[in-house]
């Protein structure tokens, strides 16, 4: 691995600048303004997590719900008995087992067949433990009853999130995120010059499934009371592909781009609104696949390079005379 | 022997859902995830027409499948064409064709929710016994059986004896060729496309005669099609028709014998392990 | 960034200025905040029980000129959200209701998994919780957690015992056997009704001969109600919730369920059950009921039909609107919308509610109705705890 160049140092440098200033918030404000932004943190992580896979295979997963509700339900089992640090990485890495598993079996499937598979993963999750519990339990949820305010799973949540951002700036970097760019541009290319394109893809999903867990698990506390519905809201999966797709997948800061105003917007829509969340994530949809095909960075991309072209072009004539 | 009429009886409806998917995916090669929105579309209409007009489903049916038939065209023509011409690969289509119809199925349910509620809804048609073996039986579902039957029997006798019912299957079998052979292969496409939303809200009509139902149920509903058309091999008719009575008979045992809030967790099973061993579907032959 | 931390400094200081403000300027109207389905499983049973009861309240107490807080008559001033029958949703309701909305009282949420769920919430923000809607067991346990929540409909063991004493009755008078069917909707309700129900007939001498649950979004109930069948019992207890409760007894009609005893859970109260199944209605036992012939209660239901336009049900709807009352009488006595002050006298003194005396300091209510039955057209409670009014109960004599 390289050296960071000069870039790398100051990507690294404001980034953790915005982080310091990020995790100031609390002081300022523990009412709307911190549940709000606790919701940003919260897909900002997931859905950069989601784009670590997502983004280079183009594979749609909606997984998402599947791996976050198995971080709850590690928290919510263990909340008592284990301490609450362990329990996230149990979560994590409950959920990566999970993910190792389903990517062994369906990542040789076509893209349509994985993502009806990974819909229909959170469903049997969430059938299953639901089943568990009526048989087994004597209730339909369990409390996860903590001293944590929002401002701790918020600072919590912010960790994590520098740490997906560290990941992923890693993997770019690696011999990994090299095979994944070429898988992304052609598989059959990547397989001829030697790429183990499956082992690439599942250690991938596996990191990815890892983060999702972990924010699962962080987030059991903040409803203190958890059940199967909740935990395996396929609409958590939805929100996710929306939002990184929205944002845009080529880069590792594309997904903010998205997150932020989408989680502010629904915010206000499911509170005032509540009947027409679905019309809107539909809407969302729409304007993905019919205006945004990369997303918010396709567009900012575009502007950057015309704006360049137009500073640029003298000095390139210069070069070639 | 009660299981197995009541699970036939289900499966009935199922294969005419599935096979409305199934030319759609088959044909049209669009995995059209608004589908089950479509169904439960049709279970409100029906249950307008029968409340407020006293329209009875059987009626209905002649009303409905023919709007379907337009709207679902309509939907081809101007929302899934535009990403057919600009798909550069068949990869590129998949992915955009997955995200704009997870778009409609949205844009269909908001609708739904917003004209008549989350509540769940029943309405009352023909609900008297009939007495088959000894054992009664809703008369709406036998009702609904028979006329799944006659529906996919007439379009049994389409595809296999007209000339465009040829033509159709030969899109499904490879469209490169079938242009080749002067057959209108976008044409084709819509057609089937259309097709296949009218036999899915002519299945959702006779639902609804006996099947509680509410503006979010359609996802299940294109879950269990799905299932039933990788069962059955992706643009098989006749394979999705034997796979929807075999969920049928699933669905009906695990509920019946073990225990019923493990339906929906047999079927994903079930679909997992096609998935698995035979992607081809159950009467699919491997293709490379 | 440091611009923008000084906007930030700005930004709390003028949000400190207008809490101020807001404190000194005299407040003229009491904000209550609600969260309950209007979407969802459960939208129907709310649409029936919940919110017509509360917002029946609402104008009573506005027509009245307000509620009296120390001699100032103020009137109250609703806030509605939809919690999509999620508990997640209801959480993040409350939690607007008292950040965003800083509303000055809550109205509890409706069923007993989303009045559990939203516990723990509700009582972080210091608000009473009277759950008017919950029906289960170890609520005294929740209330020793959550001493500002208060569980108004009564226990399941309660509900259970009953009923097998019900079923003891009709199998005294000859008009059934020992063998009964059990099934329960897999929802807190179901569940609890569920552990409690089946100790509760097996030491009344019955035998379970069929028992399953089934999911809360159940759309088929064939499979059900054919399983139950073969199992030939002499009476059929569903703990059911309001779709189910509509399909397992159309199922049970079709199939011609030969029992002497049919019980549905929530929803048999409702008129509505009466409306769809005629006279198939007739002798169907039912979770919960009031005695709608007690005194004032045939005008409140006249009203309630009025003002809403909708017919109050013969079970919880009464008790949404008691705990209302309650509300409303112990913010009068407390002279203040302090929310401790509240919270403080409703633990003390008895209420005087539509359903007569009711007394939580406790912070289980001990008086409720039980098992009612359909007779004649009306729902009538056949057994309850605290009341006395009941009437005997009648063998189920076929679907016709």
């Amino acid at each position: 691995m390289s050296a960071l160049t000069h870039k790398e140092w100051r990507a690294v440098a404001v980034s953790a600048a915005l982080l310091g200033v990020a995790a100031l918030l609390p002081v300022f404000d523990q009412g709307f303004v911190l549940s709000l932004s606790l919701n940003i943190v919260m897909y900002m992580v997931l859905c950069t997590a989601w784009t670590l896979f997502s983004g280079p295979t183009h594979y749609i997963s909606l997984a998402t719900a599947a791996f976050f509700g198995i971080g709850t339900y590690a928290v919510a089992l263990g909340i008592g008995t284990l301490p609450f640090p362990l329990l996230v990485l149990i979560g994590a890495g409950g959920a990566a087992l999970l993910a190792a598993v389903v990517g062994l079996a369906t990542l040789r499937l076509s893209g349509v067949y994985f993502v009806i598979f990974t819909l229909g993963l959170a469903e049997l999750m969430r059938q299953v433990v639901t089943w568990l519990q009526t048989q087994f339990g004597s209730a339909l949820g369990l409390y996860v009853l903590t001293d944590f305010r929002e401002m701790h799973i918020y600072w919590m949540l912010l960790g994590v999130g520098a740490l997906v951002y560290l990941v992923g700036f890693l993997i770019n970097r690696s011999r990994l995120g090299f095979a994944m760019r070429i898988i992304g541009n052609d598989e059959t290319v990547a397989r001829h010059v030697g790429v183990d394109t499956a082992r690439a893809k599942v250690i991938l999903f596996t990191v990815s499934g890892a983060f999702i867990g972990a924010v699962g698990a962080i987030l059991a506390p903040r409803y203190s009371y958890v059940t199967s519905p909740a935990a395996f809201n396929p609409m958590i999966s939805f929100q996710v592909v929306i939002m990184a797709l929205l944002g845009g997948t080529n880069r590792l800061w594309g997904p903010l781009l998205g997150v932020i105003p989408f989680t502010i917007l629904f915010d206000q829509i499911s509170a005032y609104f509540p009947n027409h969340t679905s019309l809107a994530i539909g809407i969302a949809f729409m304007a993905i696949v019919y205006l945004l095909p990369r997303g918010v960075l396709g567009v900012w991309e575009d502007i950057v390079r015309l704006r360049g072209r137009v500073r640029i072009a003298p000095a390139g004539e210069k070069a070639r005379t | 022997m009660t299981i197995i009429i009541t699970g036939l009886l289900l499966g009935g409806t199922y294969a005419l859902v599935a096979v409305g998917l199934t030319l759609q995916y088959g044909v049209a090669r669009i995995m059209n995830l608004a589908n089950g929105e479509n169904l439960v579309f049709a279970c409100f209409v029906a249950m307008w027409l029968f409340t407020g007009f006293a329209i009875s489903p059987i009626l209905g049916i002649l009303l409905v499948v023919p709007v379907a038939f337009v709207i679902n065209w309509a939907i081809y023509a101007f929302a899934l064409r535009p990403l057919v011409k600009r798909a550069k690969t068949r990869g590129q289509l998949e992915v955009d064709s997955i995200l704009s119809t997870f778009g409609l199925m949205f844009i269909f349910q908001g609708i739904m929710l917003l004209t008549f509620g989350g509540q769940v809804f029943k309405y009352s048609y023909l609900a008297d016994p009939v007495t088959i073996f000894g054992t009664n039986y809703g008369l709406n579902r036998v009702v609904a059986f028979l006329a799944a039957v006659v529906i996919t029997g007439a379009l049994w006798l389409f595809l296999y004896r007209t000339r465009y019912g040829t033509a159709i299957r030969a899109v499904a079998v490879d469209p490169v060729s079938a242009s080749l052979v002067a057959i209108d292969v976008p044409k084709a496409s819509a057609f089937a496309f259309a097709l296949g939303g009218a036999l899915t809200a002519a299945s959702g009509v006779l639902l609804s005669s006996f099947y509680a139902f509410n503006a979010s149920l359609g996802v299940t509903f294109t879950m269990k099609a799905l299932i039933v058309v990788i069962m059955g091999g992706v643009g098989d008719v006749r394979g999705a028709v034997i796979a929807a009575l075999l969920l049928g008979l699933a669905e009906t045992a695990v509920a019946s014998l073990i225990d019923p809030g493990l339906t929906i967790a047999a079927t994903y099973a079930l679909f997992i392990l096609v998935l698995l061993f035979r992607p081809q579907g159950l009467f699919g032959r491997r293709t490379t | 960034m440091l611009r923008r931390n000084v906007l930030k400094v700005a930004a709390g200081a003028v949000a400190a200025a207008m809490l101020l403000t807001g404190a000194a300027a005299a407040q003229d109207v009491i904000k209550i905040g609600a969260s309950a389905p209007k979407t969802g499983p459960l939208a129907g049973g709310a649409e029936v029980t919940h919110w017509p009861a509360l917002h029946l309240w609402v104008h009573d107490v506005n027509e009245r000129g307000g509620i009296d807080v120390g001699g100032k008559k103020m009137k109250v001033e609703l806030t509605e959200y939809d919690d999509r029958t999620s508990g997640e949703e209801a959480i993040k309701n409350y939690q607007r209701l008292a950040t965003v909305d800083k509303v000055d009282f809550v109205v509890a949420p409706y069923s007993t998994g989303l009045n559990i769920a939203a516990a723990p919430i509700i009582a972080q923000y210091g608000y009473p919780q009277l759950g008017a809607t919950s029906v289960g067991d170890g609520f005294e346990k929740l209330a020793a957690q959550w001493p500002s929540s208060f569980w108004l409909l009564g226990s399941s063991t309660a509900f259970a015992e009953d009923l097998a004493g019900v079923l003891v009755k009709l199998r005294d008078a000859g008009a059934i056997g020992n063998k009964v069917a059990v099934v329960n909707v897999a929802d807190a309700f179901g569940i609890e009704l569920m552990n409690a129900g089946k100790p509760a007939l097996t030491a009344a001498g019955f035998e379970i001969v069929y028992e399953t649950s089934y999911p809360i979004d159940q759309q088929d109930f064939a499979p059900i109600i054919q399983a139950a069948q073969a199992a030939k019992p002499d009476a059929f207890v569903a703990f059911s919730y309001p779709p189910d409760t509509f399909g397992l007894t159309e199922q049970a009609k079709i199939a011609d369920l030969k029992v002497g005893a049919f019980y549905v859970g929530v929803a048999t109260a409702f008129p509505a059950y009466a409306a769809a199944n005629g006279a198939a209605a007739e002798g169907v036992l039912g979770a919960g009921a009031v005695n709608p012939e007690a005194p004032g209660m045939p005008e409140w239901r006249a009203r309630h039909k009025e003002v809403t336009g909708m017919e109050a049900d013969y079970w919880a709807s009464a008790m949404t609107y008691a705990s209302l009352q309650i509300l409303e009488q112990a913010i009068t006595r407390a002279g203040s919308l302090d929310k401790a002050a509240v919270l403080a006298e409703i633990k003390k003194a008895p209420f005087d509610t539509i359903l007569g005396a009711m007394d939580l300091s406790s912070n289980v209510n001990p008086k409720f109705w039980t098992v009612g039955q359909w007779q004649g057209g009306v729902y009538y409670g056949v057994a309850a705890r605290g009341f006395d009014d009941i009437k005997e109960p009648i063998a189920k004599k076929g679907w016709n």
